[in-house]
């Protein structure tokens, strides 16, 4: 599964083949916990976006490889384009598989002290699936999660994972085509759009959360995707138009 | 709520009503919220909706609207709205629309109504009746202010010292030596009338009356003391006790308790408890030999008036202060005019208006002022004189810090500088044949007091003003139509204040569209109710006693003015200690969450008055 996994642009699977791809999965799956995530999927691609029950999620990790670093925290939020519910959000802390290097990405916020106690991820997918069933998982760049989760579960379950995301940035990406300034452009002061998810956020009014965690971000991104689907796109949009 | 939502409560903590919550309580709500974004012009509530939210803006800005379509509120960063509804049913009573792109924090309505039950603080922040909390914000201000609440009895140290009226000097100057007392009591009467009190003498008497004129140690006290005798009550204030003397320009009040003297306070009692006041300021003015002395003592004025709001003394107690003080430089001034000019060929009595006469004076104010003279006045022979009089006071004053009145409205005007029988004229004229214009330059006329001479002439003017007014319907109606001429704004919104048709402002002056609007309408009530008060709050004290204004109007009315006019005078004092010129233009962003908060709840029960005043007058708005 691993061999469809891309960088950051081009399409992951033909939006309209998710329903048919993730039934397959299904049948294909052999851990009961992975078999119930992919039957829990039923979203058709014509849903409108106002229907859609997603996930925001963001992940922490070691640095930027699937294959060579690892996941520190997991945040989620369930949220609807009508309503981001922090009663339901959750948040976890779990045991890298490889040393954290001294240079590697600061984790904010979380101790040695926090991670050497953290559970494996493996001991918390009862919880994460069923968490991510039957929702669109919502992310600010999809290099990091779907991939970090797929070679997470390979490892240990020897089978892998797969699911369709909303993209927040490649939304910006999108509405930003010409975000990078040519050097004639640069050389009149035209500075190039950042589509990372503080600058992205500013755009659309939303506010500076200080503080960095998967959670916050989570909901940082939840609160992105409501802003740009009532800005650009509207509730009526399928969501085969927007999950990649 | 997950440690990761810090950022959320840390937002709600820095708010109110949030800001008063417990930890505990802030958590649940953080961990409790759901979240919505709207597009600026989405509407975020509906009317009749059924709203089971508490909106919290996180970031943007939203509009609340009144059924009939009217703005009622603009709301940023950090304000809720829907409290009302669901206090009242949960349906929507104002609808909302984002008027930014916005982010809202939704606090759901059990959590809301746990907040609501368990915390005072929530509870009188979100509570319906928008005039209670203004209430409570006044209540609270007066609690912290000793002289308010202190009362006279509180400054009685000893028993009176007494002596019969028929002492002889010398025999009570001993009394007052032995008992170390700098004045004494003189008694009469037997039986029932026993103890009765008389009279008074001070040490200023003996000096003054009797040392200075040698008169023998046997001369009986009854010949020297003071027999129209300013007395106070027990139970009244300490800063009444402070009023009458500054009013009256003595030094030692007797209390009395059921024609019984119970006790003298003296100035030094109340400079004891007040620490340095106003009186120092009057008893120097009234020492001034001339005009440059008066002038250097205008400075002090200004440290007085910084004191006393230092002190939390509240807008009554300031504006009587600062008006007896503007009285003593006038009184002052003519005394020194007619030293320089020799006696008046006719009495006269010297008018104050406006604000002086309603003892609602400030730093920032110019004189108002008119001369009734007296009915044997004979222009070409006497005019000169009184011409001289009031351009000598005029320019005292201007020296002084009260500059001239734009309007003309002085003494040194001959339309204002007439005989008793002509200011009945015109007072007749304004009331009988009322009209709209003349009325508007002539409201000022409505608020006098005698300020020095024959004050008989002022009482005059104001009996005739009581009894005809009342009757005189289109009289009243023309009033109240000037009265609302001037507004207050809807509120703030950032640093912006917010007029009714949703314009914003960088700054407002805080005595055109508060204090004077409200004393306008209080005005109009008053006189039609007969009062012959002159001060707001006497004024409203008067209206109570009918049934004029509908129930608790008189209250409400009582707690904006207060609060308009001690935001002003803080205004003021806070300029002046920065070194600036004060003046009665605020910026939003000067103002405290507090002051703002309640300010808007100022100018909502003004603005309710007004629209009471304009249907009780039948008086349309001019425009």
């Amino acid at each position: 599964m691993s061999t469809r996994r891309e960088a950051s642009g081009g399409a992951h699977l033909p939006s309209g083949d998710w329903p048919e791809h993730m039934s397959s999965l299904a049948e294909e799956a052999s851990d009961a916990r992975l078999k119930a995530f992919y039957e829990a999927f039923c979203m058709k691609p014509d849903t409108p976006m106002e229907e859609v029950p997603m996930v925001a999620m963001d992940f922490e990790t070691t640095g930027l490889e699937p294959d060579q670093h690892s996941i520190v925290s997991i945040g989620l939020v369930p949220f609807t384009l009508n309503r981001i519910r922090l009663a339901e959000a959750r948040h976890w802390v779990v045991r890298p598989q490889l040393p954290l290097h001294q240079t590697s990405v600061t984790i904010h916020g979380i101790t040695h002290t926090d991670i050497e106690e953290a559970p494996d991820l493996g001991d918390i997918l009862d919880e994460l699936l069923p968490a991510l069933a039957g929702r669109i998982p919502v992310v600010h760049y999809r290099a990091i999660e779907r991939p970090f989760l797929d070679v997470a579960l390979q490892w240990r379950l020897k089978e892998g994972i797969d699911f369709p995301v909303i993209d927040t940035m490649a939304i910006e990406a999108h509405l930003h085509p010409d975000r990078n300034p040519t050097r004639w452009q640069r050389l009149w002061g035209k500075k190039p759009v950042s589509i990372r998810l503080a600058d992205s956020r500013l755009r659309y009014n939303l506010p500076h959360y200080p503080g960095h965690n998967a959670l916050i971000d989570a909901i940082g991104t939840a609160e992105l995707l409501q802003a740009q689907v009532r800005h650009h796109f509207g509730p009526d949009t399928p969501v085969r138009d927007l999950w990649l | 709520m997950q440690a990761e939502l810090i950022d959320i409560r840390n937002h709600l903590q820095q708010h109110a009503p949030f800001n008063g919550l417990p930890d505990e309580a802030l958590d649940r709500v953080a961990g409790s919220i759901e979240i919505a974004y709207f597009r600026a012009g989405e509407k975020i509530l509906e009317l009749g909706q059924t709203n089971t939210d508490l909106h919290y803006i996180r970031s943007g800005a939203a509009e609340l609207y009144r059924r009939s379509g009217e703005l009622y509120n603009r709301l940023g960063e950090g304000e809720i709205f829907g409290q009302i509804g669901l206090l009242m049913g949960r349906q929507v009573r104002f609808p909302a629309t984002a008027l930014e792109d916005t982010l809202v924090y939704l606090i759901p309505y059990p959590v809301f109504q746990d907040l609501f039950d368990n915390h005072d603080v929530f509870a009188d922040f979100v509570e319906v009746e928008d005039k209670s909390r203004l209430r409570q914000a006044v209540t609270r201000a007066d609690q912290t202010n000793d002289s308010m609440t202190a009362k006279v009895s509180r400054l009685i140290s000893r028993q009176p010292v007494t002596a019969p009226s028929t002492v002889r000097l010398q025999e009570a100057a001993r009394i007052m030596t032995d008992n170390r007392v700098s004045s004494l009591l003189l008694v009469e009467g037997s039986g029932d009338d026993e103890g009765n009190l008389v009279g008074i003498i001070t040490d200023r008497d003996l000096r003054t009356r009797a040392v200075a004129d040698a008169l023998p140690s046997e001369t009986p006290v009854a010949d020297i003391m003071s027999p129209d005798l300013i007395t106070i009550r027990p139970d009244a204030l300490v800063f009444e006790a402070m009023l009458q003397m500054l009013h009256n320009n003595v030094h030692h009040l007797p209390v009395i308790e059921k024609g019984k003297p119970r006790g003298v306070v003296a100035l030094s009692d109340i400079v004891k408890y007040e620490s340095q006041n106003s009186l120092y300021v009057v008893s120097n003015i009234h020492r001034q030999p001339d005009v440059k002395g008066l002038k250097a003592i205008s400075e002090e004025v200004r440290n007085s008036f910084i004191r006393m709001v230092s002190e939390d003394a509240n807008s009554h107690m300031i504006g009587s202060a600062m008006a007896g003080i503007g009285r003593s430089f006038t009184q002052r001034l003519l005394e020194l005019g007619e030293e320089k000019l020799g006696p008046p060929p006719v009495p006269y009595c010297f008018l104050a208006l406006g604000s002086m006469a309603r003892d609602e004076q400030l730093i920032v104010t110019d004189q108002d002022n008119a001369m009734v003279l007296d009915d044997s006045f004979n222009p070409a022979e006497h005019d000169e004189y009184f011409l001289a009089l009031a351009k000598f006071v005029s320019d005292g004053l201007a020296e002084c810090g009260y500059t001239y009145c734009s309007g003309d409205i002085m003494a040194t005007n001959p339309k204002w500088r007439q005989p008793l029988k002509v200011w009945k004229e015109y007072f007749t004229d304004w009331i009988d044949n009322p009209k709209a214009e003349a009325l508007l330059n002539s409201n000022i006329f409505f608020d006098l007091d005698g300020v020095y001479g024959e004050e008989r002439y002022a009482e005059a003017l104001k009996e005739l003003i009581a009894e005809k007014a009342q009757n005189s319907q289109r009289f009243l109606a023309l009033l109240a139509r000037n009265a609302l001429n001037r507004t207050p704004p809807l509120g703030f919104f950032r640093q912006f204040v917010m007029e009714e048709d949703g314009k914003q402002q960088k700054t407002f002056n805080l005595k055109r569209r508060g204090t004077a609007p409200v004393s306008d309408l209080i005005r109009v009530h008053a006189l039609a109710c007969g009062s012959r008060a002159q001060n707001s709050f006497d004024r409203l004290q008067d209206i109570g006693k009918t049934r004029l204004l509908p129930e608790d109007g008189v209250g409400n009315l009582r707690d904006a003015m207060e609060f308009i006019a001690i935001v002003r005078i803080r205004h003021q004092a806070l300029a002046m200690e920065d070194g600036r010129e004060p003046d009665n233009n605020v910026r939003p962003e000067d103002l405290s969450p507090f002051e703002r908060s309640h300010l808007k709840d100022a100018f909502q029960v003004v603005s309710q008055a007004q629209k009471f005043l304009r249907y009780r007058y039948n008086a349309q708005i001019p425009r």
